[in-house]
């Protein structure tokens, strides 16, 4: 079956917007093939700075014919119903029609047969139709052609089209088409400088192997493999070990065609700089490589630089030219280190009070004092120094204002730490500096210093509960401020550190509290707990029906939360867990059926007087004793030891359902045994709403 | 390259690395215009490409523009930061299809060849939120360094370029460093002659970049400056009212130049000002906001008249 092979050749696209672009191409064309009915084999598509490429094989040459029947006018209708019916199905007498019978009678069939259309034809109308409508962040007009309303859009100039189709045996055939004035064609170039010739293609083997003869190599993945080869490779051959880094890896293979690996050197002295500055610098200013040594893992006066060409004097212009612009840069940021070490941290807090951090919520400085506010009250609760805690909090923003961080705001912290150590800082502090924006992420490491803690919790405490006192709460896909990343990340240092701490004691009010509930839920969900069973946790919380538990603590201590989770989950695999949660949900449904018949309740105490049978007996003693066990252990905060005092109802609940009727004629007994099956649902809230439990 | 006399070489000379990239683009056909007689940011300010750049005329130009940032000045201590620097600017109306080969060539006439060089076209999209204007493009990287800005217009003073112009901007001082391998701008040679006669950017420059620091960042007087402002923008708004007339059915403006050069005025004003940080980030985004509304209504005013393809 024939191949279709594709060329996008443009202007340089940019390197982050070329894997997806890949994708985008070959579902689109894809897509729609399928839809035509040209079901395909197999495709897969490149991008390098200046094409992409799209090869299809196994594409059908021709869309599979469609047989239709249309059904007509009964045998004898009249005359204008006969004619209509010719000529909707394309017919010329009605001869050519079948008669079919049924029930009443029978009627004309028209067989149509629409003939699939030759592929070619088909794609020749998918491709234009894709590249018109390509889904760029950004496309521009260009040229003479941009003089006129509706021009083609692209992400840079596109300058040719290829687009061959045909069988492996055969000379493939251009797909016929053109777009806002480009030809599909079988040619295109090289790399820019070292193979600029027009290369004639006719499927994807041979396009791949002569682009590479012209210089280029199509396959991102290819391109990055021999980068990250080669650039190990350099660094090993001098004793050192590359730095990794997988974003800049992709960057750059995306910024050459012909990737040739160069080392270039730079001052010993600049090593004087922070390695993370260095690396911020060479990384994000160059797109080049750090490398370091092996032993001390300190980073070391050389660099790794990706030039997309074979230079004539094998690349020293090349390495010359990137050392001198990386002296600049880094001389730039030595300047910048060793200026920023001359002001001490507390001397640049002035300048906050004309920041504005949230035009309702006043400037920077008046955050800083609710952070440090907040930190000193917490300090006490996770064990942490208060005043290294409050000096941690004056100073974590400072760096916010030095010159290294304004040019590269990701070693925010980091610099503050090591300006912190410069001026003689407290170890705890300065780490709290670094730190207290942790954790960032779900993968980020959670601070365990307990000044590092409170100032963390401090800081992720005052966003929350400002952002809330001014009702600027999360909403659906919207979190401009970034308050469900700053809940989760308190509940990891709490969780994390196994920390007691009451919530509602940091003015974080009802509302607010209900949002850590649920991103508690979302975080327990995630590592794999049953959604249930936090449900079914958290509903203690919720009603007030005076159960065994007092229902604060239970929602505003999330350790307390997760033990439980984990207490309940253990529980419920075991046998007495499963019955027993079996025997009160089946409790419930016959509670919750005679409730809605009687249309009233049946709670409080049951009667001992009306229990007939020793079953009502056991059960009420077997209730008490759970109850008073099951509620001391969780006083003690043991939540394994109130499971199991709920596991002890279990055989007289399933006596009780074994021996006993409840809906008896007698009313009161009735009712007294319906109590008791209330006790029942009553008891178990010691230790959760099982309600809430599926199964 | 041609038999030039060593004085005039690019590698060698300041002023001759100008005058090969005029000789370059004067051969393709552009217009060699000289700089704009007032105090701007950057080349794209010149009427010759804010306002040549709309409507449907062909244009082809290329200048050298003096560019004031108040702001980037370092009294002459920083090794090449500079308050007042040249730009050469191409603008071509429409992009021609071969543009980036053009800009390549002419790299190539100033000795940067690219068999030896690693040329590279690194993504980034200009827009000036003072002017009104976007477009797509390029930073041109040699060896690692910036040393072009490479864009196609896509709007300019909010209207959609039609046809879109190719812009290109050179960054004279940096490619002059590079090409003459020194580290330190004030020590380029400016006019290309050893011993006594040669003459430095320092000898030209150095003194000035220390006292336009100085006017800068303390001296400039702010009362008079915020009053420049208004009055600019007064006068801007006065020459756009009073420029417009009838012509039969269709509406013309004859004061579209005049009008914009209060526009370019109210930008520097802004630009000194804001060096003198005495404009607060909120009043800012209004400051910016006012230039660009008088950007925009010289725009209109442009496209109604003869140049602009109203006429």
């Amino acid at each position: 079956m024939p191949d279709l092979l594709i060329e996008l050749f443009s202007e340089e696209i940019p390197a982050r917007m070329q894997p997806r672009a890949a994708e985008d191409l070959r579902k689109l064309v894809t897509d729609r093939l399928v839809e035509a009915g040209l079901v395909y084999e197999g495709a897969k598509a490149f991008a390098t700075p200046r094409r992409l490429a799209l090869t299809v094989q196994g594409v059908p040459a021709h869309q599979p014919d469609v047989k239709e029947e249309r059904k007509g006018p009964r045998v004898g209708a009249n005359e204008g119903a006969i004619k209509g019916f010719l000529k909707a199905a394309g017919l010329t007498s009605i001869e050519q029609a079948k008669v079919q019978g049924d029930k009443k009678g029978d009627f004309y069939v028209a067989l149509i047969e629409k003939k699939g259309r030759a592929a070619i034809d088909v794609i020749g109308e998918i491709v234009p139709e894709v590249v018109k409508t390509f889904p760029w962040p950004k496309s521009m007009r260009w040229g003479e052609a941009s003089a006129k309303p509706g021009a083609l859009g692209w992400v840079r100039p596109l300058h040719s089209i290829i687009a061959t189709f045909g069988p492996e045996t055969e000379e493939p055939d251009v797909v016929p088409f053109k777009v806002d004035g480009i030809a599909a064609g079988d040619t295109t170039h090289g790399h820019r400088f070292l193979s600029p010739e027009t290369i004639k293609v006719r499927r994807f083997d041979d396009y791949v192997a002569k682009l590479e003869k012209a210089k280029v190599v199509l396959d991102p993945e290819r391109r990055k493999q021999s980068i990250l080869t080669d650039a190990k490779n350099l660094a090993f051959a001098q004793g050192f070990e590359l730095v990794e880094d997988e974003g800049l890896l992709g960057e750059v293979a995306g910024l050459v065609e012909w990737p040739v690996v160069l080392m270039g050197t730079f001052e010993e002295a600049f090593l004087a700089i922070p390695d993370e500055v260095i690396r911020a610098t060479i990384r994000n200013n160059q797109k080049c490589f750090v490398l370091r040594n092996p032993q001390t893992a300190k980073l070391v006066n050389r660099f790794i630089l990706v030039s997309n060409t074979e230079a004539k004097d094998g690349g020293k212009a090349i390495v010359a030219g990137n050392e001198r612009v990386i002296r600049a840069r880094l001389s730039d940021a030595k300047f910048f280190y060793e200026t920023d070490l001359k002001v001490a941290l507390e001397d640049r807090l002035p300048k906050f009070r004309d920041i504005v951090f949230h035009e309702k919520l006043g400037s920077q400085a008046e955050r800083i004092e609710r952070i440090e506010r907040l930190a000193r009250k917490l300090a006490p609760l996770v064990g942490a120094d208060v005043e290294k805690a409050a000096r941690a909090a004056r100073l974590c923003k400072a760096d916010l204002l030095t010159e290294v961080v304004g040019e590269f705001p990701e070693v925010q912290g980091l610099m503050g730490r090591y300006y912190a150590e410069a001026q003689g800082e407290d170890e705890a502090v300065a780490h709290a500096i670094e730190d207290h924006y942790k954790p960032k992420g779900p993968d980020d490491l959670v601070p365990g210093d307990p000044v590092s803690i409170a100032v963390a919790l401090a800081d992720k405490f005052d966003m929350l509960v400002s952002f809330w006192a001014i009702d600027e709460k999360p909403t659906g896909s919207k979190d401009p401020y970034a308050l469900r990343r700053a809940a989760l990340g308190a509940i990891r240092l709490i969780l994390d550190n196994g920390l007691r701490l009451p919530l509602d004691k940091i003015a974080i009010d009802t509302d607010l509290l209900a949002f850590f509930a649920d991103r508690l839920k979302v975080q327990l969900r995630e590592q794999g707990a049953r959604h249930d069973l936090v449900d079914a946790v958290f509903a203690l919380g919720e009603r007030s029906t005076g159960g065994a538990t007092d229902s604060k603590d239970v929602q505003d201590d999330l350790l307390l939360v997760v033990r439980r989770v984990e207490a309940l989950g253990k529980f419920l695999d075991t046998e007495d867990g499963k019955n027993l949660l079996a025997g009160t949900k089946r409790a419930a449904n016959i509670l919750r059926i005679e409730e809605k018949k009687d249309a009233r309740a049946y709670v409080g105490k049951p009667d001992p007087s009306l229990y007939r049978q020793d079953e009502e007996w056991a059960l009420s003693k077997a209730i008490d004793a759970a109850k008073a066990e099951a509620s001391a252990a969780v006083a003690k905060e043991d939540f394994a030891a109130a499971m199991r005092a709920m596991a002890k109802l279990r055989p007289s609940v399933d006596a009780f359902f074994d021996k006993v009727t409840v809906n008896v004629d007698d009313k009161p007994i009735r009712e007294n045994r319906l109590r008791l099956l209330n006790e029942i649902r009553a008891a178990t809230r010691a230790v959760a709403d099982f309600s809430k439990i599926e199964g | 390259m041609p038999d030039l006399p060593a004085h005039m070489r690019p590698e060698r000379s300041f002023q001759g690395l100008i005058l090969a990239l005029q000789r370059y683009w004067a051969d393709y056909g552009c217009v060699i215009l000289q700089p704009y007689d007032m105090e701007v940011g950057a080349g794209t300010f010149h009427p010759a490409t804010t306002l040549r750049a709309l409507g449907p005329k062909p244009w082809n130009a290329a200048y050298v523009q003096p560019s004031r940032r108040p702001k980037d000045g370092r009294y002459g201590e920083n090794p090449n930061r500079l308050q007042h620097y040249y730009q050469f600017q191409v603008i071509l109306k429409p992009n021609p299809p071969d543009l980036q080969d053009l800009y390549l060539k002419s790299l190539y006439a100033i000795g940067i060849d690219p068999t030896l060089h690693d040329i590279r076209f690194v993504e980034d999209d200009w827009e000036s939120p003072t002017l009104g204007a976007w477009g797509l493009g390029w930073e041109c990287w040699c060896d690692g360094m910036e040393v072009s800005q490479f864009t196609y217009f896509q709007q300019v003073a909010g209207f959609e370029c039609a046809p879109v112009s190719g812009e290109l901007t050179y960054g004279l001082e940096r490619l002059a460093m590079y090409v003459q391998g020194v580290e330190r701008v004030y020590d380029l040679n400016f006019n290309g002659r050893e011993g006594a006669q040669k003459v430095t950017y320092g000898d030209v420059f150095l003194q000035a970049e220390q006292e336009y620091s100085r006017h800068n960042f303390e001296y400039s007087d702010t009362v008079m400056l915020f009053e420049q402002f208004k009055m600019a923008e007064a006068a801007c708004k006065n020459y756009l009212a009073a420029g417009w007339s009838t012509k039969g059915n269709a509406r013309h403006h004859l004061m579209a130049l005049p009008a914009y050069d209060q526009c370019i005025k109210a930008s520097h004003v802004f630009n000194l000002l804001d060096a003198r940080g005495v404009i607060s980030v909120t009043e800012r985004q209004s400051y910016i906001l006012r230039v660009r509304e008088l950007a925009k209504a010289c725009g209109e005013a442009w496209l109604a008249t003869e140049a602009g393809g109203g006429g």
